[in-house]
Order: C-alpha cells, then structure tokens, then sequence
C-alpha cells in the first residue's frame, strides 16, 4: 500500500501492526517524515502534485490518499496518478458540504471554521474544498468507478442518502472503470 | 569512546577484530579499469561482537578524505573518531547491539593500499603506476575485507557523501550480501560541477612542482598544491549562509594596525582566507596527494546508472535491501535533487525507501555534525528492519 500524505506514520504504523501490510509513504512536512522514519516505516519527503510520477503503474495494490485530497494544487492529476499506481485507491476528505459547514457560511458569513476545519482561510493547507456530490460528478466525469463509500459523522457510519449534508467526512474505495 | 571498547569473552582472543587492525588480502581484486591488484592491504576497526548468528553486522564507509577511526581516538592526533555523533555508546549504531566495520578505503593512505604504498614488483612506492580505482572496487574490496572477519551478510551499511556512494554501490554490488543502505548526502552520479571542482585540485597538485609526475616520495610533497585542492575543495563543504555567518567581510587583526583595517596586500586578510589557509595546511599533514587524485577520480568515474545499462532502477532490482536516504537543505555539492532522483529509481524498482531532507545551515558537512533529527530516523530506520 502507499500512503500518500502519511503524516507521521499513524495510520501506516497501524496497518503494518494490525494488518501486516507492506506499508510505503509519502509525505510533505520533514518533521512528519522523520517521525515516520523513526517509527521505522518507509517515508519518503515528496509533494503529492508531483512526487508520484516516479512509481511504475500498477506497484501498490491501494494508494491510499487520506485527507490530502483538498490539500493538493491539482487534485484531478493527484487522482489519475493514484489510479495509476494502485489498483485501487482510497481517498478520503472532509465534506464541504456538511450542515455545519454550510450554516457557519450562511448565517456568520464567514468562512466556515469548525473542528474539522480548524484554520483560518489565510492559513488553511486545503485551498481545494469539495463536497460528497462535487467528488462523485469529478468521479463520473474522469470514468471512475466507485467500488464502496462509506460516511463518516461524530465517528459512525451514515447512510449513503444525505450523505452530503450529513456526513462530516466522506471514505471511497475507487478503481478506474475498465478494471 | 573509550580508547578501547568492550570486547568480551571468546572474541578477546581474535585478533581479527578490535582498533587499528591491518590486513593483507591475498585477492586478487579484479579492477573496473581492466586488470588486477593484489595483494592488498586493508586498515580497519571493528567495535562490538558479531552476534551468533552474524546478524548485526554494520559497515560504515567514509568520505574522501576519512579514514577508519569512525568512532576512537586517532592513535597519532588522539582526535575523537570522525562520526561519533552517530556511532558510540547510545548512539544509532552502538557496539553494545552492533557489530561495527569502518576499513580505510582502497587509494588511500592511511593504511589501506594506494599510491604510496610499495609496488611488490618494484619495490618502490606505486606512484601514478598504481591503477584508477572506481567506488566499486573500494566496496569489492570491503567485500574480501568482509570474508576475512567472518561477515557473510551485512544488517546494514551506512555512509554519507563518497561513504554514501560506496552504500548505494554495496546493494547494487552484492545485492544478497546486504540488508539495508543508509546514504546520507550523496549522490548517484557526479555531476559536472563536481568533477569541475575536483579537476581544480588535482591540476592545482600536478602543478606543483614538487609533484614530480607523482614520484615525490624522496623529495618534498607538493603541499602547496595539495592544500589549494582542499580549500577549493572545503568551500563545497559549507554553504555561502554559513561562510556568511561565520565570517562575512570580517578582517584579520593585526598587531600594530587598528582593529578592521585592510592590509592593502595579499597576506590572508579577510578573515575566510585565513580559515581557508589553515585548512589547506592542515590538511597536508595527513593526507597524500597521489591519494587525493586517484580518490578523486574514483568519485568522478562514480555513475551508478552508466555501471547498470543507464538506468538507475536497474541497479536495485537485483536486491532487496531497503534504503534510508537522507539530503541537507544547504548542500549544494550534493543537493537534495540527488537524492531525490535516487528515491525515484528506487521507487520504480519497487524498494522500501525512506527519504527526508533536513535543515541545517551548514551546507555538505552538516552530515558530520550533530543534528538530532539525523540520529532519529538513522535510529529509527536501523531498528525498523528487525
């Protein structure tokens, strides 16, 4: 698997321990990447946007892209190379669309800082906000197939319908089309 | 360290292991450049036991100039050893779990065969008739070194600039014989700029004329070209911040001027001129020049693509060692791009790799000095691949 925007390592620390996976990792911030590395877990410092033209087609079983998404320059070219390189990918994101979100907008008129989204505009990393409907119409558009969701509000699972305006955060399992 | 480290119980009486060791290899080793060497000599230490099984086994492979004192005293300036920041006592790699290799490198002259070693078929000193040597003959050699103490499979080698090229051309080399790389601020290929410079210095040797086509070994040395090679060759150690911090446009003091006053001469008057000379003369002393050609070289001929069909992949697909690759941000002898296209081939050749670019405002040399987030993911990594 490769873990595209590892953070420290946690989620690949966990899946190793737990699943036994051969784990790889690729992560922006070097105070992340050295924390990965001494926690022994291959991490590679890279950007997303361009790090991932390096890996043959088809290497990972899943690349994994874990609320990174809304972080990248060019989240359709990130995607095409996540479906590049794993046979499936995993890509999950806060959803933009989530009630909070939209009530912070339309009664503060401010833009939304919740616990999910905690920085400031100026300060935020995710300069490319998407929504559970933006996300599927993108998916529909570049012929990608969605294997299984799953959404996500205060830790449990929601149901598919309303998701967009329910779910906090949004999980897909995704594989091109001709597969 | 201690002068000498802990050596316990049945391996006290082996004389093949401990401080300031020599041996003569029979070989013969079959060189890059067409034809043989041997018998050689190898100067080396080892710190710790090989455990029972052999499975803890680290080499560590030094820079140009380095020699095999990683980590004790040098036995004539009684300076600390050269990485004891990473190696020693509750260090990343530490004798007390680690079997500990460090040998002098083929071409050089602190113990190890080179150019001022006596040529057995003439009895004099090799000179320039001692043949070009590659960083892979120096890692085959290390190879026979190995045989020797009884080291089939190494748990890791670890090297940074021209060590960390000899610990990319280990698993490339011998790709059974190795279980992990650590390469810190290398590179896969030397770059023009990096030949340029070295071309610098060795014409500034073969200038001198004390130099004598190499034969200087009953006269003087050529110490003055020596010296100007090395201090153009210390600059692309340090990053200009750092020249800049330390120095800036700083003068000399002088006794009878007043405080920043120009000499109006060619006397070392900037203060970076004067820190330059003296590295240029320091240098002399310990290392011969013959040695600093042909270890030159060796880096220039260093193309790890061009020995594997020109593509750098290909040179890891053989093996399945995992690599920790590690840049520093104000290194431009070797900047982080380098690594960065290593990461790549490795990438595309399916190996684990770990790879950060540190901070640190001392340019190339920042691999030798102390940086706690080196010694983390060296850690780390080292005890990542139980």
């Amino acid at each position: 698997m490769l873990d595209v925007g590892c953070g420290d390592g946690a989620l690949m620390a966990s899946l190793r321990d737990e699943r036994g996976a051969d784990v790889r990792g690729l992560e922006i911030d070097p105070t992340n990447v050295a924390a990965a590395v001494a926690r022994g877990l291959a991490a590679v410092q890279g950007d997303a946007d361009v790090d991932l033209e390096g890996y043959p087609d088809a290497s990972f079983d899943y690349a994994i892209l874990s609320q990174t998404l809304q972080t990248t320059r060019n989240p359709h070219l990130v995607l095409d190379e996540l479906l590049r390189i794993g046979r499936r990918a995993i890509v999950s994101f806060p959803n933009f669309a989530h009630w909070r979100v939209r009530l912070s907008l339309l009664w503060g008129g401010r833009m939304p800082v919740t616990s999910l989204l905690p920085e400031e505009w100026y300060d935020t990393p995710n300069i490319h906000h998407v929504t559970i409907d933006d996300f599927r119409a993108f998916l529909n558009k570049r012929g990608v197939a969605v294997e299984e969701a799953w959404f996500l509000a205060r830790g449990t699972r929601r149901a598919a319908a309303g998701a967009n305006l329910l779910a906090e955060h949004a999980v897909f399992l995704l594989h091109r089309e001709e597969l | 360290m201690p002068r000498q480290p802990v050596r316990t119980n049945r391996r006290s009486v082996d004389d093949r292991y401990g401080l300031a060791r020599r041996v003569t290899l029979p070989g013969p080793l079959r060189l890059d450049g067409g034809g043989t060497l041997g018998p050689i000599d190898i100067a080396y230490e080892t710190y710790g036991e090989l455990a029972a099984d052999g499975g803890n086994a680290i080499l560590i492979c030094h820079a140009l100039t380095g020699d095999q004192h990683v980590a004790s005293a040098h036995p004539r300036t009684g300076k600390p050893g050269w990485w004891t920041r990473l190696v020693g006592p509750g260090k990343p790699i530490d004798p007390a779990r680690h079997f500990v290799i460090c040998s002098n490198v083929l071409g050089s002259c602190m113990g190890s065969t080179g150019p001022a070693s006596i040529d057995p078929s003439t009895g004099q000193p090799w000179g320039m008739r001692f043949p070009v040597i590659t960083i892979r003959d120096m890692v085959r050699a290390q190879a026979l070194l190995l045989d020797h103490l009884g080291v089939g499979r190494l748990m890791a080698v670890v090297g940074g600039s021209m060590g960390g090229m000899q610990a990319l051309s280990w698993p490339a080399t011998f790709p059974e014989r190795v279980a992990a790389a650590v390469v810190i601020a290398s590179t896969a290929r030397h770059s023009a700029q990096n030949i340029a410079f070295h071309e610098v210095g060795r014409q500034a040797i073969m200038a001198d004329p004390n130099w004598q086509g190499g034969e200087y070994h009953r006269g003087d040395p050529p110490s003055a070209g020596l010296a100007v090679a090395r201090m153009a060759a210390h600059i692309t150690y340090l990053s200009e911040a750092g020249l800049t911090e330390k120095f800036g446009r700083k003068l000399q003091a002088r006794a009878n001027q007043p405080e920043g006053a120009k000499g109006f001469g060619f006397d070392a008057d900037f203060q970076v001129e004067s820190y330059l000379r003296h590295q240029g003369l320091s240098f002399v002393d310990r290392f011969d020049a013959n040695s600093y050609l042909y270890i030159t070289r060796a880096l220039d001929y260093f193309d790890l693509a061009e020995e594997h069909g020109g593509l750098l992949a290909n040179a890891f697909r053989a093996t399945a060692a995992r690599f920790c690759l590690v840049s520093f941000d104000t290194d431009w002898l070797y900047p982080t791009a380098d690594s960065r296209t290593i990461v790549h081939a490795l990438n595309a050749a399916g190996r684990a790799v770990s790879f950060v670019e540190l901070s640190s405002p001392y340019g190339h040399d920042a691999f030798l000095l102390d940086s706690p987030e080196l010694n983390r993911v060296v850690d780390g990594f080292l005890r990542g691949g139980r």
